[in-house]
């Protein structure tokens, strides 16, 4: 009796796991077919991307001629520039930042660590009016440096910094004092070293998050000398241009491939980087 | 210059030193964080006439704000948004971390089936989907006359044009908060599952007595930025439907981008924004709420 209702319970367990394999599948391929098939559009030309023929002719045609409608070579380049600014910037900016609040004692300190967090909720997207009057006063609009400037000081780049500071030992700090070392030696020759893997974590996130950013560089730019490419995406995909879908579908995927050909390289990474970002 | 940068002088007067850190990131956000919403405080109750000075309008924008149709519509839609796009994904979410913790076949392929859509840009990821619910040629739509249902538009019915919108962004986030649970769920301790183990044959008993509340603070931190998400992100809306059909479909910060950049009324907008404000501010103060006393840290 005992040994058949084991019997039975493994019966069970071996179901469950089979329909659960099942359902994780159905479900992945149901998430990633949109993509594919696009893939599929992008390769195809005219009705043949709107038809699932297997024996149509696979073609580049619709790269070549979203390449030839769109100057998505200024587009990415832009985005580039900008990503690349902006996160120079940061890493500067948050890095002092967050070492005077995890090591420096002076009154205020916390007010001031509550003030930097605000920016969390305060998001620059919510302030797009505000700031985009602001830019326009600095002559700024139209600009890579327009494009990054509200991004700059980022609350939650201090606040992993300050973390990733605060946990290093108080020894080493203790012991390059010792050696003669002033405030900003300790902190450019002992603790950025040691903190790579959340500058690793970080710069994952702020590029991911940057390139693909869409409502404020539509706000901030107006001409192909500063667009970055999701603006230049959306511009080229409205129904004005007339493209039909085998070439908005190429036009997406030029968009979107530097930032997947970077994740498929680093996949590891990109996902502990975004853990990392969700604990701290 | 390098023993004054690098030596001394800090020692006795750290706080100097520390201000002077802190100098770029708190000008920046003065900027670009506070001075914004100041403003928004003042244009919302002052108007500029012509000859420079001000003049006290009171709680007009406010008024107008409350009588505004569109913007209770912005407003309902918004939260209608909110409450199915936030609890979906968030299930969505942690079933995906579940599955893919398991020792399932084709692992890492399911997880990067899950992730992908997360990498896309909101723009790209409304490309795809327009096609997908496009009325004529759409897979939707094609899917759909095998069952004899034909030429739907779902983007051009006010009745669906809104739940359009929510499939994409579920479909866009809930791989991106299966991360954090994934991240959660491998740092659970092993000997208490094991205990559990022990104690229950019940998967279902020991996901909701045990797991359940270990994943607590995670699901806190995934469903506070789903629903700042909910009100911050509406690429799409610039994509599929630009807020239509006849409103139907639009969400606060895209009425506040019409606002300011199509009917150039920035005083206006700065009233829509301070009501965003305040919104996140209610979300926020429900955090602090919420992990004081409800999720337990171990």
């Amino acid at each position: 009796m005992s040994i058949n209702s084991a019997k039975g319970s493994a019966a069970s367990i071996k179901w469950f796991s089979a329909s659960n394999t099942l359902a994780a599948w159905v479900l992945a391929l149901l998430w990633i077919s949109p993509l594919l098939y696009m893939l599929w559009a992008s390769l195809h030309t005219g009705s043949a991307a709107i038809t699932f023929d297997l024996s149509e002719p696979i073609s580049l045609d619709n790269f070549q001629q979203a390449w030839q409608m769109a100057p998505f070579t200024r587009y990415l380049i832009n985005t580039f520039a900008s990503v690349s600014i902006l996160l120079i910037a940061q890493l500067l900016v948050c890095t002092l930042a967050g070492y005077a609040l995890a090591r420096v004692k002076f009154t205020g300190r916390n007010v001031v660590f509550v003030l930097i967090l605000l920016q969390l909720m305060v998001m620059p997207e919510i302030l797009i009016s505000e700031n985009y009057q602001f830019i326009a006063q600095l002559g700024a609009v139209d600009s890579y440096l327009g494009i990054a400037l509200p991004y700059i000081a980022s609350a939650f780049g201090i606040f992993l910094l300050r973390q990733t500071f605060k946990q290093m030992p108080q020894e080493l700090h203790d012991a390059a004092r010792i050696e003669g070392l002033g405030p900003l030696a300790i902190l450019v020759k002992v603790y950025v070293p040691l903190a790579k893997p959340t500058y690793l974590a970080y710069a994952l996130v702020s590029v991911s998050y940057h390139w693909n950013n869409f409502l404020w560089p539509l706000v901030i730019t107006n001409t192909e000398a500063s667009r970055p490419v999701t603006v230049g995406l959306a511009l080229f995909g409205s129904p004005e241009t007339g493209v039909d879908w085998g070439v908005l579908s190429a036009g997406t995927l030029i968009a979107i491939a530097p930032l997947l050909a970077i994740f498929l390289i680093f996949q590891r990474q990109f996902m502990q980087s975004f853990m990392t970002a969700g604990i701290k | 210059m390098r023993n004054f940068l690098f030596t001394s002088p800090w020692r006795r007067q750290p706080w100097v030193f520390a201000w002077l850190c802190l100098l770029p990131a708190l000008t920046l956000l003065g900027a670009f964080t506070y001075l914004p919403v100041i403003n928004s405080i003042f244009s919302s109750f002052f108007s500029s006439t012509g000859s420079g000075s001000t003049l006290y309008t009171g709680f007009d924008n406010v008024h107008y704000l409350a009588d505004d149709p569109v913007f209770i519509k912005a407003l309902t839609n918004n939260a209608w948004y909110a409450l199915f796009t936030v609890p979906t994904s968030v299930i969505l979410a942690l079933t995906m971390a579940l599955w893919v913790n398991q020792k399932l076949k084709g692992r890492s392929f399911l997880r990067l089936g899950f992730f992908l859509p997360t990498l896309l840009p909101m723009v790209a990821a409304a490309n795809v989907w327009l096609f997908f619910y496009e009325p004529n040629i759409g897979l939707l739509n094609r899917f759909l006359s095998v069952f004899g249902i034909n030429g739907y538009n779902w983007l051009g019915d006010p009745d669906t044009s809104l739940g359009a919108l929510m499939m994409l962004t579920i479909w866009k986030e809930a791989g991106f908060f299966m991360i954090f649970y994934l991240a959660a769920l491998q740092s659970l301790p092993s000997d208490l599952i094991e205990a559990a183990r022990l104690e229950s044959p019940s998967r279902w008993y020991r996901f909701r007595k045990v797991v359940m509340p270990l994943l607590a603070p995670t699901t806190l931190f995934v469903l506070i930025n789903a629903l700042i998400n909910a009100f911050k992100l509406v690429d799409h809306l610039f994509i599929l439907t630009k807020g239509g059909p006849n409103n139907a479909s639009t969400l606060l910060l895209y009425y506040i981008y019409e606002t300011a950049f199509s009917y150039l009324d920035q005083p206006y907008a700065a009233t829509q924004t301070l009501f965003l404000l305040a919104v996140l501010a209610l979300v926020s103060a429900l955090q602090f709420a919420l992990s004081r006393n409800k999720v337990h840290y171990q």
